[in-house]
């Protein structure tokens, strides 16, 4: 028992250490400023420049927020203040298989539904002649995945709190409206906040369903409508490659390296966020 | 603001709300739906129960066996394992760890962070213990990547049920002379085993879908594996080649491939359901 408790305790810690021996080859000689700032990726030539990617990555994981983000906020309300029985009970299986849908199928959707609607609607209402494999296809994908996840934490974060505070607005005369709009999503806010912040680091280190749609085209992208090349889909798309050039193996680890830190630090700020407002229950 | 405006902007956000709950709904209907209208017309009982032959991935004859059988090689084998290191890990934190409330949330705190670490950062680490331990792209080494992968998930669905167990069972199962283990197996396991079989679930289905952290792993082979150093297909893998493969025919297959995945997948979620409906009709109600 022992044992897997230390197995479990000490995997990030573990996975983090590992990462960064297999990349220190790479920063020996190449500093991590420099790699993070130039994008300049010609890995045969020894030239890793991560820029591309994160700004890629940064990009579709932004546009998923934008649209999961309110869709998410609003339907919390919905279901926790205004839904009736019915509507939860349609719901909370809907919720529950979004969640499950492999990643895969989401990615065949997206080539199936959302990448010919870019190409066929979006593309040409703005003017633009494109393929639909892009940064707003991969978006748009990593949406809808994300927005089980934040729906469910905010569903708690909503439930959490004291009906007191509801109460003792209404019965102050505020309609049902004003209270959800002035005290509920006030009391509420660090818990939204941090629901948003777990969704994105869900987003960033999401991998097949994004690779599948983005369109995977080493450029920086200049919009929405162009190809991009998230983090993720750099280190899934080399890992035949990986084991015959030593430096070529070390800068995909660090990217893994890159991808662990930043979801990491996101997950714990956001994760000590709802604790702290859970404490008030 | 006058009332009757109030009233309409209540009236606005509630129309707004509705429609966000019903995007969503209908979102999944439009996912599961594209899927079958596309995938239906090529799925065959050859593409269950057939492994690719020569030149499958140049639309000639076959199926996805291979991959079929090898996804759940893979998930069974790697549900068990965390299974057997998840449960009494789950159990201690309840049981033996009750009093120390800081220790336990820390632990729950380092778990729900290993669940968000995505699953291509695990595929990596595997990979570089694989090369570690001198292993090759095998059905153990893919095991192995998704053990860890899934153990945080099921260690916490299992913590979340057994957590619901109340406090009084535990002191009365104490006082009446049996060992903290005892009670763990005997009768916090027996009073949690439809909400354990729906982590389990749970954490098979994560194992079965993941593409990301077999990636770099299990390689990938037109065989059914007969040992464990052998390696093996998955199902989201083999959607995934068919898919990026230029020959339309081939390309219908991935849509028939991932029909199966779907309906594994909705299966899982049937069953899971049911369980967690008898589970709550099994508890017992202080």
């Amino acid at each position: 028992m022992i044992i897997c408790l230390v197995i479990v305790i000490a995997l990030p810690f573990i996975l983090g250490i590992g990462l960064y021996f297999k990349s220190t080859l790479l920063l020996k000689d190449h500093t991590l400023i420099d790699l993070l700032t130039t994008s300049d990726w010609k890995p045969l030539s020894g030239k890793f420049g991560f820029l591309t990617f994160i700004i890629s990555s940064l990009w579709v994981t932004f546009i998923a927020l934008v649209i999961a983000g309110p869709i998410c906020l609003l339907t919390t309300i919905h279901l926790t203040q205004y839904a009736d029985k019915w509507v939860l009970k349609i719901m909370h299986p809907v919720i529950d298989i979004l969640a499950g849908i492999p990643s895969v199928i989401y990615g065949v959707w997206g080539i199936l539904v959302v990448v010919p609607f870019i190409s066929k609607y979006a593309g040409p209402f703005f003017g633009r002649d494109v393929s639909g494999y892009s940064i707003l296809a991969g978006g748009i994908v990593l949406s809808i995945m994300i927005m089980p996840f934040i729906l469910n934490i905010l569903i708690e974060v909503f439930n959490t709190i004291p009906s007191e505070l509801k109460e003792a607005s209404l019965s102050l005369g505020a309609s049902k409206w004003q209270t959800i709009k002035h005290i509920l999503v006030r009391k509420a806010f660090p818990g939204i906040i941090s629901a948003f912040g777990l969704g994105v680091s869900r987003a960033f280190g999401e991998t097949i369903a994004v690779l599948m749609v983005v369109g995977n085209v080493t450029k920086i992208p200049k919009g929405v409508f162009q190809p991009g090349y998230p983090l993720p889909a750099l280190i899934a798309n080399n890992y035949g490659e990986m084991l015959s050039i030593p430096l070529y193996d070390s800068a995909l680890m660090l990217a893994a390296l890159i991808l662990f830190v930043v979801v990491l630090l996101f997950n714990m700020a956001s994760r000590l966020a709802i604790i702290r407002v859970e404490k008030y229950k | 603001m006058g009332i009757r405006l109030r009233k309409a902007e209540e009236k606005f956000f509630r129309v707004i709300m509705f429609i966000s709950s019903l995007i969503i709904a209908l979102t999944l209907l439009i996912i599961i739906f594209s899927i079958l209208y596309k995938g239906l017309p090529s799925l065959s009982w050859d593409m269950i129960f057939k492994t690719p032959k020569g030149g499958f991935y140049y639309g000639k004859e076959g199926g996805v066996l291979n991959a079929i059988i090898g996804s759940l090689y893979l998930s069974f084998g790697s549900t068990f394992l965390a299974f057997i290191l998840g449960l009494p890990l789950a159990l201690y934190m309840n049981i033996h760890l009750v009093k120390r409330r800081k220790l336990v949330n820390a632990i729950r705190f380092l778990l729900d962070l290993s669940w968000g670490i995505p699953s291509i950062v695990y595929g990596a680490f595997g990979f570089t213990l694989m090369i570690y331990l001198g292993m090759k792209t095998s059905l153990l080494a893919g095991i192995i990547t998704v053990t860890l992968f899934i153990l945080p998930i099921m260690v916490r669905a299992i913590d979340e049920v057994v957590k619901t167990v109340p406090g009084g069972l535990l002191e009365s199962a104490l006082s009446l002379g049996s060992t903290r283990s005892e009670t763990a197996y005997r009768i916090f396991f027996k009073q949690c085993v439809p909400g354990i079989i729906t982590a389990i679930l749970l954490s098979f289905g994560r194992g079965i879908g993941d593409a990301a952290s077999v990636l770099f792993t299990t390689g990938y082979t037109d065989y059914i594996p007969t040992s464990l150093l052998q390696p093996t297909a998955t199902l989201p893998l083999s959607i995934f080649f068919q898919l990026s493969s230029p020959i339309p025919e081939v390309q219908n297959r991935a849509y028939a491939s991932a029909v199966i995945l779907v309906v594994i997948i909705l299966i899982i979620s049937i069953l899971s359901r049911l369980f967690t409906k008898k589970y709550q009709k099994n508890q017992i109600n202080f």
